[in-house]
């Protein structure tokens, strides 16, 4: 569903790449975190995605990018934007201002791509449910909280049903719950063949509850790639700093004073912390 | 200097009840974490403390000052206030004119302002940046921006919202930094936070928000242990806690190392008293904090 090839891209006016001979590819069906410190280049491998670059920020491509079956740099934007969602970072630059509601906020992609009202009106109801904002469909989106505005951005983008989602930090503004409710509503996008995700997170504990696979990015370059709980916890990926959950530290550090077996690999989630911490000679106790 | 509500009650103009009769007395030198559900009221209940907004019922005092009576300007020597989005607060050319805004407006000596600039953009790692455009920062460099211009103005109180929001792990570092070395100073600090591992490692009280009203507020192992009120404002106790509570432990750790501790106690009493009684009492899969626990770790 994705290929990027040895791409490489620069900013204009900028004397260093931002990304360096970055190569993966992601299958369909897949949910893929993305995973790195600030600066890491994980933003600008969104844009690279989903067409931004390099056709809103120009600067200096090379390599390939195909996303389900489009060469992206040749592609138009109009053209991606059926194809690839991408939610920014800071929902207050999504949110259009050109519509009084909630609701039309989250139906202006699909009045965009000509969809009959009445199927425009059902789906952006839909999604709102989904995203936990119905009762506030007849709001003033200028009168949201942070957090509720973070919400009607991921609506406005799930609701077109992009065959590929990318988010970059689409919770960073959402309660804890609500946090957990995105990832489950992402996973269960997937699960049920509806789209492709790259999700660019800090979060890392429902990174390792949710996500298929994680890659992780340092200085531009591709560090690692492969199964949460392998690269949440590689050395090279917490030195760039990237962290550790919780769970992992207090691994970590009951390993460091011998509380634990030496050779018990880290825990990235709570059923796995559970596991690790449990006592091992359990069976023992029961006669 | 001490902080008090009494009785605020908040409407905007579109009628959205976002405070209702809320009651809170914030001691000089506490570190308090404001949790709660997206729309809760944090940030509005925030804004009252700055003047930004005025109760419609009830009343805000900072010391002495009727928030009422006195302009936000005023307030401004006391209270510093860190926006949730950068963007609402950065409007200067440079890094340092930025910073250096609300000293000036202090009318603290140009000398003394200067100095002031200085060390606040060296706390949150940005000295190398002062003469950049705010604007040519990464989003999360414009967010420490914003810290240090709050930082500059040296206020007894400082209120910060969202203050870890996008930054990576070594930025959530650095601004616990900032938050620890704010109570060494004895300054108040309120943060309003959704990182409740950040609010369980850096704060001594929490203060749990929804819909307009105080769900629960007292010392942090005790309220971030409160499921059920979390539940209602849509919050998680911390990884540790809930660690501590699927393995049955009666502790409410807030840190990683208070769970060793606490685990490393726990593996020390058992090999003491033989294996009987404590090992099956922590781990039974029946225990009901189990369960609990199991009910909110999501899908497998």
């Amino acid at each position: 569903m994705i290929s990027v090839r040895d791409l490489t891209y620069a900013y204009p006016l900028t004397p260093t790449a931002a990304l360096w001979n970055v190569t993966f590819d992601v299958p369909a069906g897949q949910f893929c975190a993305l995973v790195g410190a600030n600066q890491s280049g994980k933003s600008t491998l969104c844009y690279a995605l989903s067409g931004f670059i390099p056709h809103f920020y120009h600067g200096t491509l090379s390599g390939e990018v195909s996303v389900a079956g489009l060469d992206v740099p040749a592609t138009p934007l109009a053209q991606l934007a059926g194809t690839v969602g991408l939610v920014f970072q800071n929902p207050f630059n999504q949110i259009t201002g050109a519509r009084m509601t909630v609701r039309g906020e989250a139906a202006f992609g699909l009045e965009n791509m000509g969809v009959p009202r009445s199927e425009m009106l059902v789906r952006a109801d839909e999604t709102l449910a989904l995203v936990g904002l119905s009762g506030l469909a007849d709001r003033s989106p200028m009168q949201l909280s942070g957090g509720q505005q973070q919400r009607l951005a991921l609506a406005s983008m799930i609701v077109m049903r992009p065959q590929v989602l990318i988010l970059d930090e689409p919770t960073s503004q959402l309660d804890p719950i609500g946090t957990k409710e995105v990832f489950a509503a992402l996973a269960r996008l997937v699960a049920s063949g509806g789209a492709t995700v790259i999700l660019v997170e800090h979060k890392l504990e429902w990174v390792a509850e949710f996500a298929d696979r994680v890659i992780a990015l340092a200085g531009g370059q591709l560090v690692a790639d492969g199964p949460p709980r392998e690269v949440l916890n590689a050395p090279e990926v917490v030195a760039s700093g990237v962290g550790q959950t919780r769970y992992a530290r207090a691994a970590a550090l009951a390993r460091a004073r011998g509380l634990v077996q030496p050779d018990a690999a880290l825990p990235v989630t709570l059923n796995q912390a559970s596991e690790f911490f449990a006592p091992r000679s359990l069976d023992e106790y029961i006669p | 200097m001490n902080i008090s509500l009494d009785g605020v009650s908040f409407a905007y103009p579109s009628g959205v009840m976002a405070l209702l009769e809320v009651s809170l007395e914030i001691a000089s030198g506490e570190a308090v974490a404001i949790i709660g559900e997206n729309g809760a009221g944090k940030t509005t209940l925030a804004r009252h403390l700055n003047g930004l907004l005025k109760p419609a019922t009830g009343g805000v005092a900072i010391g002495e000052w009727d928030t009422r009576r006195v302009s936000v300007a005023k307030l401004a020597a006391r209270v510093g206030y860190v926006f949730q989005n950068p963007d609402d607060q950065l409007f200067e050319r440079t890094v340092a004119a930025e910073v250096g805004f609300g000293p000036r407006n202090l009318g603290i000596p140009l000398a003394d302002a200067a100095h002031a600039v200085h060390n606040a953009l060296r706390r949150v790692g940005l000295a190398e940046q002062a003469d950049q455009h705010p604007y040519d920062l990464h989003i999360s460099q414009r967010k420490l921006v914003a810290l240090a211009a709050a930082l500059a103005m040296n206020t007894p109180i400082v209120v910060l919202d969202e203050p870890t929001t996008g930054q990576d792990a070594g930025g959530v570092e650095l601004v616990g930094q900032i938050v620890d070395e704010l109570k060494a100073e004895r300054r108040t600090v309120i943060a309003i936070t959704h990182d409740i591992d950040f609010c369980a490692e850096h704060f001594e009280r929490v203060v749990v928000m929804a819909e307009g009203r105080i769900l629960a507020d007292g010392p942090a192992a005790r309220t971030l242990s409160q499921v059920e009120a979390l539940a209602q404002a849509e919050v998680e106790p911390p990884q540790m806690i809930r660690l501590a509570r699927a393995l049955g432990m009666d502790h409410a750790p807030l840190t990683v190392e208070e769970f060793v501790d606490d685990f490393a106690a726990r593996s020390a009493a058992r090999s003491e008293s033989g294996p009987k009684v404590h090992g099956l009492s922590g781990s039974t899969p029946n225990d009901s904090s189990v369960s609990r626990a199991d009910s909110t770790s999501g899908p497998e």
